[in-house]
């Protein structure tokens, strides 16, 4: 039924774009510098904004009387879809830019493609986010080339960490049936295409950076299937905190 | 890393076309492509402008005040160089 495969879909990016800004939220008061608080902060909160208005579009489709409170709040580890990438504690500045700048570089190409969904919703969350992106990843972009061909220490970190994600970034590039059944019908892109276009990006970048793209062969899923690492608990538990204790408590 | 390492640049905002670019702060970044994004992820979140000016505070040459009596005090006693004496339209609502 297509409408059950879009409220899964709409959830699925939603769960991405929510915990990965959960993630950069974590910088708030910790970041190297002030001006770069603001601006991760910055990007933590379009990722956020980009989740309200995913689930607020699952919400309508079920029609259930859940609100996007609700979805974000009120479900449990299981329940979550997101891609594993977007989960990983956020490490040092290092693994949070790099990890950034893979999630950019696909985000950019897949939500220009979301444009021309037929379903008028997500590609008009499409047309809004891709533009935000764009400015993302050039930001991610940019720290690429100041920490790869930075310091020694700038550089071993980043290099350390491009090792420690490489395996979570072909996840990005796997559909689940529903959204393969959506791609089938024009409602959704098709993820696996984007992939050369996102290699090309990083090849440019790592180059250009003086790093190196790693040749090892593993990777790790599970994401969409509710198959999360340990570290989403430990998130949520934070994130829903106050929801929780006091369900539906407002500002 | 900390911000005394690194420069420091003064901003400059133009809030809508036509109007001019205005001081609005000054930020810390490594380079002028940095203070840029900086200036556009500090001052302009909400809405606050159409065109971004960065400079490097280093290369603003500043007048001092030990030159104020020599700059400024011999126009005191020039009021015919102002265009006090006219009386101006009512239409024209800012000079």
């Amino acid at each position: 039924m297509p409408s059950n495969d879009l409220f899964t879909y709409s959830i699925a990016l939603a769960d991405d774009a929510l915990i990965l800004g959960q993630r950069l939220t974590e910088w708030v008061s910790n970041a190297p510098t002030l001006e770069e608080e603001l601006a991760l902060a910055n990007v933590a909160l379009d990722h956020i904004g980009r989740a309200r208005m995913f689930y607020g579009h699952a919400g309508q489709l079920v029609d259930d009387g859940r609100s996007e409170d609700d979805l974000a709040f009120g479900r449990d580890c299981r329940e979550f879809t997101n891609l594993l990438i977007n989960e990983l504690p956020r490490g040092d500045f290092a693994f949070t830019m790099v990890r950034q700048f893979f999630v950019d570089a696909f985000n950019v190409p897949f939500l220009t493609a979301l444009i021309q969904s037929s379903e008028p919703t997500l590609a008009a969350i499409g047309a809004k986010a891709v533009k935000e992106s764009t400015y993302h990843l050039r930001r991610s972009r940019d720290w690429m080339l100041r920490l790869g061909d930075g310091s020694a220490e700038s550089h071993s970190r980043t290099q350390r960490a491009i090792d420690e994600l490489w395996g979570y970034t072909p996840e990005l590039f796997e559909a689940f049936a529903a959204e393969d059944r959506l791609a089938e019908a024009g409602l959704a892109p098709d993820r696996g295409a984007l992939k050369s276009q996102w290699r090309n990006t990083v090849d440019a970048t790592f180059a250009e950076a003086t790093l190196r793209c790693p040749t090892a062969a593993w990777s790790v899923r599970g994401g969409r299937g509710g198959v999360h690492t340990e570290h989403l608990g430990h998130l949520l538990a934070q994130m829903q905190y106050l929801q929780r204790t006091y369900p539906g408590q407002q500002w | 890393m900390t911000t005394e390492a690194m420069p420091l640049f003064e901003v400059f905002i133009r809030s809508k076309r036509g109007l001019d670019h205005r001081h609005v702060g000054s930020l810390h970044a490594q380079d002028h492509r940095q203070a840029l994004e900086y200036a556009r992820d500090t001052y302009t979140r909400r809405g606050e402008g159409v065109s971004i000016w960065v400079v490097a505070s280093s290369d603003i040459v500043a007048s001092q005040e030990s030159d104020s009596a020599s700059f400024y005090d011999p126009l005191d006693d020039k009021p015919y160089r102002h265009a006090t004496f006219y009386k101006l339209p009512d239409a024209v609502d800012n000079m």
